[in-house]
């Protein structure tokens, strides 16, 4: 078994959209009665990954794969499970203990409008996150620091003075991910690092997260909806569905030959440019909210192969050999193939 | 041969303080009855201004400062707005990517669909309520006597896509441009779109323009591809010729730069730099900074869409030849 750098044990993480006390009050038969709303985001969510791997999540908005994302690096604290970094648990740390772990673990958001600072110029936003984590650092290391870096992801380091609106959207993500490496981290979460940009540019980002990999080591975890991204940088994809993960396996695997039913259909609903006209599996329904989670499995109204049992009994992430796990009760009873 | 339309030497400009940039030059395509383009390019690269254009949706500080937009024998660009409302969501109708822009959220469905037929037929209520109900069981609305009292946000994203399909349609349109219409849906209900759109356009022998970025969603619906960069046409044909032998290099680089899940953890083909602005178009052919096999006559003069020898495509550059060997050597690779 190989060792593990992430290990995310039965996660959970709900939230409370309620709102104030009289927001809650409802009347129920004559009575006033207090009502709490709560999103079910994520339930119940095991995975791990292995050092040097891209692990990709994918699935469909609200499906709670950016929200697993952020619970994993603490920036949501979780409502239940547990979280390890190489072994040391780091759910439930306060601010002060999680420090030597932020500058190990990054993120690169999807709009890096969004996520850099406007009134900061590039150099200001590069030199933070490394004089933060090392205030003993001398001006000249940092500013040798941020030159590198820059080079490294393909800004002329000369732009340093220049602010986010200079750039191009495709440059302005090269810098978040340039602010992401400042601290030299082992781990990066990218959350739809790609899905705002064309398809020239999504080509140069895409090669410059491999080629970041490949000279640090990295170790990915990739959130995106776009499955044709997901198939060529990943090495294993967990696949989540209403804030479950229905099926986590090795990338070929899961392409070639997808087990659970929700996976088959997201699959056949790509479209190929060299396929005309191939059919997709058309799901019944649509996707329930995750206020209100349908009980047993949570895919069983749209399944196609439900039963009695998928409606009562939620599926759990069984072992299907060499590192495939699908959480279906047809594929463990072998009613599907 | 009558075409149904026939865009010719389409010219947009924005008037600016700066001076007039010119967001579309020279654009001709024509499309017939019943057919489906697909307008496919970049962002900035002018297919929304070019689709916009044609139902003359140009606003201030945009106009049309060229060329004509041929409907059924008539020049769009010269009607009246009085003359172009009868066009207008009535001939040709639209569709954009956000349902919930495009939908008014304090109106019900039933009001929208039923205002959208009385503004241009003049029929009851009633009448305009039957129509509503026929063209949403079309797109597959289950129980649409009651989701016509309904408000837009009472959908989900992919029933209001649904929806605004079946406004485009109610008036039997001979053609409807599509701009983006999946982009903000999740992949299983753009798929769903796609073939509910394919299936519409084929049953009611209606022409689609579809404008989008993914090559791929194009490729599944549309029988012509034209290709669009900086403004211009710059490579047009058959849907099967555009994808499997693409013979411009931005053409080639755009498909060669989609991960299609053949070589996984391969370097990607990238297209060094961004499209243009408008402010700095390049002289010459506007890909030229871009392109990889440039010559010089490419810095200084621009290329004509023309028809390439040996294919049924057409194509604007300079260095066909060398193009074609390039891709030549790809298919050997």
């Amino acid at each position: 078994m190989k060792n593990k750098l992430i290990d995310i044990r039965n996660l959970v993480k709900h939230f409370d959209i309620s709102g104030g006390l009289l927001e809650q009050m409802a009347l129920r038969n004559g009575r006033i009665i207090r009502e709490r709303t709560v999103v079910r985001a994520v339930n119940d969510v095991s995975l791990f990954i292995h050092p040097g791997e891209t692990l990709s999540v994918v699935g469909e908005s609200g499906c709670g794969k950016s929200t697993l994302a952020r619970a994993l690096l603490g920036l949501y604290p979780p409502d239940g499970g547990e979280i390890y970094y190489r072994d040391n648990r780091i759910d439930g740390l306060t601010q002060q203990q999680m420090l030597p772990y932020r500058a190990k673990m990054q993120m690169i958001f999807q709009d890096p409008y969004a996520s850099l600072n406007p009134r900061m110029t590039v150099q200001q936003t590069l030199e933070e996150p490394i004089v933060f984590h090392n205030p003993s650092i001398s001006g000249s290391e940092v500013k040798g620091r941020v030159a590198e870096i820059m080079k490294q992801v393909g800004v002329d380091p000369k732009w340093g003075d220049r602010y986010p609106h200079e750039f191009s959207e495709g440059q302005r993500q090269r810098i978040s991910i340039a602010r992401a490496l400042m601290v030299d981290p082992e781990f990066v979460v990218a959350d739809e690092p790609v899905s705002a940009l064309d398809v020239s540019v999504q080509a140069q980002i895409l090669n410059l997260l491999m080629d970041a990999q490949e000279q640090r080591g990295l170790t990915y975890m990739f959130i995106t909806h776009d499955l044709s991204v997901v198939r060529h940088i990943s090495s294993r994809v967990a696949v989540m569905y209403l804030g479950r993960v229905c099926e986590l396996a090795p990338t070929a695997n899961l392409f070639e030959s997808p087990g659970h039913p929700y996976t088959r259909a997201l699959l056949s609903a790509i479209p190929d440019l060299y396929d005309h006209r191939h059919k997709y599996i058309k799901l019944k329904g649509e996707v329930p909210t995750p206020i209100d989670l349908p009980p047993g499995c949570v895919f069983h109204g749209r399944c196609p192969h439900a039963d009695g049992r998928c409606s009562r009994e939620i599926p759990s992430l069984n072992h299907q050999g060499s590192e495939i796990y699908v959480a279906c009760h047809a594929i463990e009873e072998g009613r599907l193939k | 041969m009558d075409h149904l339309l026939e865009v010719k030497d389409l010219e947009v400009k924005f008037a600016l303080r700066m001076g007039d940039l010119t967001a579309i030059n020279g654009v001709s395509f024509t499309l017939d009855r019943s057919e489906r383009l697909g307008l496919v390019g970049e962002s900035g690269a002018g297919k929304s201004v070019t689709g916009f254009s044609i139902i003359n949706l140009i606003s201030k500080p945009g106009y049309i400062s060229g060329g004509s937009v041929i409907f059924e024998g008539r020049d769009l660009t010269r009607l009246t707005n009085e003359g172009m409302r009868h066009i207008r969501g009535n001939l040709i109708s639209m569709i954009f990517q956000d349902p919930m822009m495009t939908l008014n959220p304090v109106l019900t469905i039933g009001t929208q669909m039923v205002e959208t037929l009385q503004a241009h037929m003049d029929i009851s209520r009633k009448e305009a309520e039957d129509i509503s109900l026929e063209k949403l069981r079309k797109v597959h609305i289950p129980s649409p006597e009651k989701r016509l009292q309904q408000y837009p946000h009472e959908f989900s994203g992919g029933m209001r896509q649904r929806i605004v399909v079946a406004i485009a349609l109610l008036t039997d349109p001979a053609l409807v441009i599509a701009d983006e219409p999946t982009t903000a849906l999740d992949v299983t209900i753009q798929a769903e779109i796609m073939e509910l759109l394919l299936e519409l356009c084929e049953s009611e022998g209606t022409g689609l323009i579809l404008i989008t970025h993914d090559l791929a969603v194009v490729s599944q619906v549309t029988q012509k591809i034209a290709v669009m960069y900086a403004g211009k046409i710059v490579e047009a044909g058959q849907t099967e010729d555009i994808i499997d032998n693409p013979r411009h290099p931005y053409t080639q680089g755009l498909i060669k730069a989609i991960p299609d899940g053949r070589n996984p953890g391969a370097r990607l083909n990238q297209i060094p730099g961004t499209m243009p602005s408008l402010i700095d178009i390049p002289p010459g052919c506007s890909f030229h900074p871009r392109c990889m096999i440039r010559g010089d006559i490419c810095r200084h003069e621009s290329p004509a869409l023309k028809n390439i020898h040996g294919y049924r495509s057409m194509a604007a550059c300079h260095m066909l030849d060398t193009a074609e060997k390039q891709a030549g050597a790809n298919v050997t690779k």
